[in-house]
């Protein structure tokens, strides 16, 4: 083989009794080969130490004193997993090359000091490095740099930070021309299709694809306490005893929960049902930091029989000891479930152990299409598409932060970033204008410009408090704004949204960080709190909702109309099916089912389209909206991942009106302008792309920071110039990721000839799950803000009457 | 719209964020806060520059709808001294013609203490009229009627788990406070010390809505 590696290395090996495995030596020769490389592997299969191996190999043969090799992971919390994966192996192999991290907590003396003197090996994150890109001495700093290793590339590569992440690939490629790009993923659908972001210019055939080899198969099961499954909820929390039994019969479990709610609930439960005093901890992204870490490094050690989690532990850092992941209701997609279960047994000869517990009878047939998918390697789909009008925005004015620039060559090198390929100048230009001075038809601003073309055609910063203000404000995580749950002595546990903190009173309890507590009070940036027995409700305080995967769904399709694969089901289930059966449809999975039924005065509409719970959101205001127009008086719906219900004061006796194309240019483009939908995305769109400055922590109270209201000025530029780019890249973020208008859209597309109308006497068994969702979710009606205004009055006004 | 009384007179709160005073054909705004966007893009937040655009434009509506007389901006019209002098051309003529077809009184406000009026109307730091105080801020030791700016109230509510966000008016029985009515002004929490401390004593907040004022009692 060509790729042997040099002698300190292969020593190494050889002292750990190890052998390189065949992926890292492929890593290494695509390297030699010069060419970019994409490897994609199971979690535990070496990936990051494949690599770095290239460099460290590259370093032994070649020394060289600059920057060598930048490593960029979404994380920031990099230090466990590359003390493991990197500093240990070089100081074992007694290597003398620098290694430091950049993130936003290192300290600026350091930061400073790297920009001139820099490690060898760089790890860091993408707004750091885009932050990096934004000096003048990038040119130097960057000029000798071999590689760029991207790791967990799966998990953002299709995001906003993606595209931030892409153009700074595209900036260091103009820098360091002979610079390689390497990112790591876990298994994916369509590897293609990561191989043609990584290279930039589409040609994926430039990257060579390094596949890792497959672990043992993951032991997968389906956790039914009694053999009965629940009619409604969706978090399993029925079977908490269950649960602890399994955390009791294994050495480390992780449990994890869909929303940070639901982890605090259930943390609550199996507390409950913990005889033996076993330590369990709680982890998810509303904790402050400090707890995290602290959580993290117990599971390190081995400290911790059960960690109840969210998403927040999805990536990074992989526990040694963990025999078991049970996920605790349906698990939403396959390639989510997949990597969730590659958290247990990082040993790729034993097989990993699992265990679903579905939260109700639609949930356990998702949990079953998920068992089915993972088997056969079936993953969910990733869903790219073009680069982010406001992302652009922020690299731009980084570029021109760190040096003048060409708009000519400029944009021939944003065009070498995947996402913007297709880019045309005309969007370019007006990209450029908005920096310059907010890219408004009326010229009201030219005295004012934050970017200047010069007599050489040059673009430069007019001001040096601009590249300031640039860096302060660089970003792509636009957080609602938050306030911090805090003891009195000021200790702080966690963030909430500003909206669920609307929602408290003083008195009022909440689940968080572990612990019943109760509001003393709410401050501008603080909710003041006690630990409490008391019980609590149940909190909705941020974290977003997964929708249920294409791919999964038309699994859970199958089985409906496939009776042959009830024989795998539990009895109830199996029951409940066939009682279906023959009160109603079961459609195909081609078919709408439609069915409708009176029940106590109410006239009931159950739709179930299997199209996710936020295109169902978006389905059930449309179609109440609708109902509305034709006189059938809806009073309200409730959502869930796989129906509608509609509840009425008369019945619906021909529901394709309701289904028709047009509502989606009537009632829609209506419902979303006027909707939060898009004044959010707005928000995001305004911050990311510089128009208004970040809200910094801490700075609210002061009254240091002037704050501007997002949505008055979406009202001034929708009024007045419609057509502004910001407006463009806000409609463009609502429709991808907000509403799954996608999804939508085709459901109206075809439902005309898809429907089938089942009108029955009575309530149905498949309408069970999501009717027992009213009165427990929030109820969405279509009342205009200034109706519910009117009945806070009258309530307000009732209770405060003397008898 | 329907008429509320304070302090003997007959007002009209309209949903716009504006008070209309039947028996003077008078018009009442506070905080028009012309010329925001433009102070802040000297400073690097390019915010669209049409906020006075749009402030005038309702407020020339208004006029037209409800036939006014007399015009009285309560204070903080421009978001500094020098912003009547960056309003778009556009903007001072739409100006103008309000200025010309009614009697307008610009009362100075905090943001506007000294500012060099180009396009027409009467600067005065208070006034009285009909024994009706205005001035920008409500001052707690005045006891006699009074109707002021300044603080941009606005009611913050959760209804049924939506939060719902409205410009209100704040009512005592000798003070009246108006919303802003500037295009790009937010807004001050109803409920704020700051705003019980100005009031004095017990208030509420008014909401004008189609076709009645809600009443929102205020805590002491």
């Amino acid at each position: 083989m060509t790729t042997a590696l040099p002698p300190p290395i292969t020593d190494w090996f050889a002292a750990k009794g190890w052998m390189p495995r065949r992926h890292q030596l492929e890593m290494v020769e695509a390297a030699r080969e010069g060419r970019h490389a994409l490897l994609v592997a199971p979690t535990g299969a070496g990936k990051t130490l494949a690599g770095f191996l290239p460099s460290l190999a590259d370093l032994v043969e070649r020394p060289t004193q600059g920057l060598h090799t930048l490593y960029v992971s979404p994380l920031k919390a990099l230090a466990v997993d590359v003390q493991r994966n990197l500093l240990t192996p070089i100081e074992e192999m007694g290597l003398d090359i620098r290694v430091e991290t950049r993130t936003g907590d290192t300290p600026s003396d350091r930061k400073a000091r790297q920009r001139v003197k820099p490690p060898q090996m760089l790890l860091t994150t993408p707004e750091s490095l885009s932050l990096l890109l934004s000096y003048p001495e990038a040119a130097t700093l960057f000029v000798d740099l071999r590689a760029i290793v991207v790791d967990e590339v799966h998990a953002f590569a299709p995001s906003k930070r993606g595209d931030l992440l892409a153009l700074c690939m595209a900036r260091l490629s103009t820098l360091a021309p002979a610079m390689r790009r390497v990112a790591l993923s876990a298994t994916v659908r369509d590897p293609d299709v990561y191989r043609g972001w990584l290279s930039g210019d589409g040609d994926f055939d430039s990257v060579a694809l390094v596949q890792g080899d497959l672990g043992a198969p993951a032991i997968v099961s389906i956790l039914i306490p009694e053999d009965k499954v629940p009619w409604a909820g969706h978090s399993g929390r029925y079977a908490a005893r269950q649960v602890m039994a399994e955390i009791e019969t294994h050495k480390t479990t992780i449990v994890f929960c869909n929303t940070r709610s639901l982890a605090e609930l259930i943390f609550q439960d199996l507390w409950a049902e913990n005889p033996l005093h076993l330590p369990i901890g709680i982890h998810h992204g509303s904790l402050v930091r400090e707890a995290r870490r602290k959580v993290e490094l117990a599971m390190a050690e081995g400290r911790l029989r059960a960690l109840v989690a969210t998403a927040s532990l999805d990536l990074g850092v992989d526990w040694g000891d963990v025999d078991l992941v049970i996920q605790m209701g349906a698990p939403k997609g396959s390639s989510r479930l997949l990597q969730r279960i590659g958290r247990s047994n990082h040993r790729m000869d034993e097989a990993s152990e699992a265990v679903i517990v579905p939260g109700n009878r639609f949930e356990y047939l998702e949990a079953r299409a998920a068992v089915d998918a993972v088997e056969a390697g079936a993953l969910d789909e990733d869903i790219f598409r073009p680069g982010a009008l406001d992302v652009l925005a922020q690299h731009i004015m980084a570029v021109a932060c760190a040096e003048p620039f060409a708009e000519d060559a400029l944009l021939a090198e944003v065009r070498s970033a995947a996402p913007y390929a297709t880019l045309s100048e005309d969007i370019f230009l007006r990209v450029l204008h908005f920096i310059e001075s907010g890219g408004y038809a009326l010229k009201a601003y030219d005295r004012f410009k934050r970017l200047t073309k010069g007599a050489d055609g040059l673009w430069r910063v007019s001001h040096p408090k601009f590249v300031a203000q640039h860096r302060l404000n660089a970003g792509i995580i636009v957080e609602a704004t938050m306030l911090t749950v805090r003891f009195k002595n000021g200790r702080g546990l966690g963030k909430v949204e500003e909206g669920f903190a609307a929602t408290l009173s003083p008195g009022d309890t909440f689940f968080f960080a572990g612990m019943s507590l109760e509001v003393d009070r709410i401050d501008t940036e603080d909710l003041i709190v006690h630990a409490t027995a008391k019980p609590a409700r149940i909190p909705t305080y941020g974290g977003a909702r997964m929708p249920l995967s294409t791919n999964l769904a038309t699994r859970v399709r199958h089985f409906l109309h496939e009776p042959e694969e009830w024989s795998r089901f539990p009895a109830d289930v199996r029951e409940w099916l066939e009682m279906q059966q023959r009160r109603s449809v079961l459609p195909a999975p081609d078919k709408l089912l439609v069915e409708t039924f009176p029940r106590e005065g109410r006239e009931y509409m159950v739709v179930y389209s299997f199209e996710g719970w936020n295109a169902n959101q978006s389905l059930g205001m449309l179609v109440t909206r609708r109902m509305e127009t034709l006189g059938l008086q809806p009073l309200g719906f409730v959502a869930s991942d796989y129906a509608i219900a509609t509840y009425a004061l008369k019945p619906v006796t021909d529901p394709a009106p309701l289904f028709s194309p047009d509502i989606l240019e009537h009632e829609f483009v209506d419902w979303v302008q006027q909707s939060h939908l898009l004044k959010r995305a707005f928000r995001e769109v305004a911050v990311i792309g510089g128009l208004v400055e970040r809200q910094h922590p801490g700075k609210r109270k002061t009254g240091k920071q002037v704050s501007f209201s997002t949505d008055l000025i979406y009202d001034v530029l929708r009024r007045y110039e419609p057509d502004h780019l910001l407006l463009k890249a806000a409609w463009e973020d609502a429709r991808a990721r907000m509403t799954d208008v996608g999804r939508l859209a085709n459901l109206l597309d075809t439902a005309a000839e898809r429907i089938v109308h089942s009108d029955v006497r009575r309530v149905t068994p498949l309408a069970v799950p999501v009717l027992t969702l009213i009165g427990r979710e929030r109820i969405a009606t279509g009342l205009a803000d200034e109706a519910l205004l009117i009945e806070a009055e009258s309530l307000i006004a009732e209770a405060m009457r003397e008898d | 719209m329907v008429p509320f009384c304070f302090a003997g007179i007959k007002l009209i709160a309209l949903p716009q964020g504006a008070l209309y005073w039947p028996a003077r054909a008078a018009l009442l705004v506070a905080d028009l806060h012309l010329e925001k966007a433009s102070f802040f893009a000297r400073a690097g937040q390019m915010l669209p520059p049409y906020d006075s655009l749009a402030t005038l434009a309702d407020l020339t509506a208004l006029v037209a709808a409800t036939s006014a007389r007399e015009i009285w901006c309560l204070g903080d019209s421009f978001h500094d001294p020098k912003g009547c002098e960056r309003l778009p051309i556009q903007a001072q003529e739409m100006l103008r013609a309000l200025t010309g077809a009614t009697r307008w009184t610009w009362i100075t406000g905090n943001h506007d203490r000294s500012f060099a009026d180009h396009c027409g109307g009467m600067i005065v730091e208070e006034a009285q009229i009909d024994g009706l105080l205005l001035r920008h801020e409500a001052d707690p030791r005045e006891a006699r009627p009074e109707l002021s700016g300044h603080y941009h109230p606005k009611l913050r509510l959760t209804v049924k788990g939506r939060r719902v966000a409205r410009r209100c008016f704040i009512a005592s029985a000798t003070k009246l406070i108006l919303p802003a009515f500037g295009a790009l002004t937010g807004g001050l929490d109803a409920t704020s010390p700051a705003i019980a401390r100005a009031l004095g004593s017990r208030g509420e907040a008014l909401v004008p809505v189609a076709d009645r004022l809600l009443r929102f009692p205020l805590a002491a």
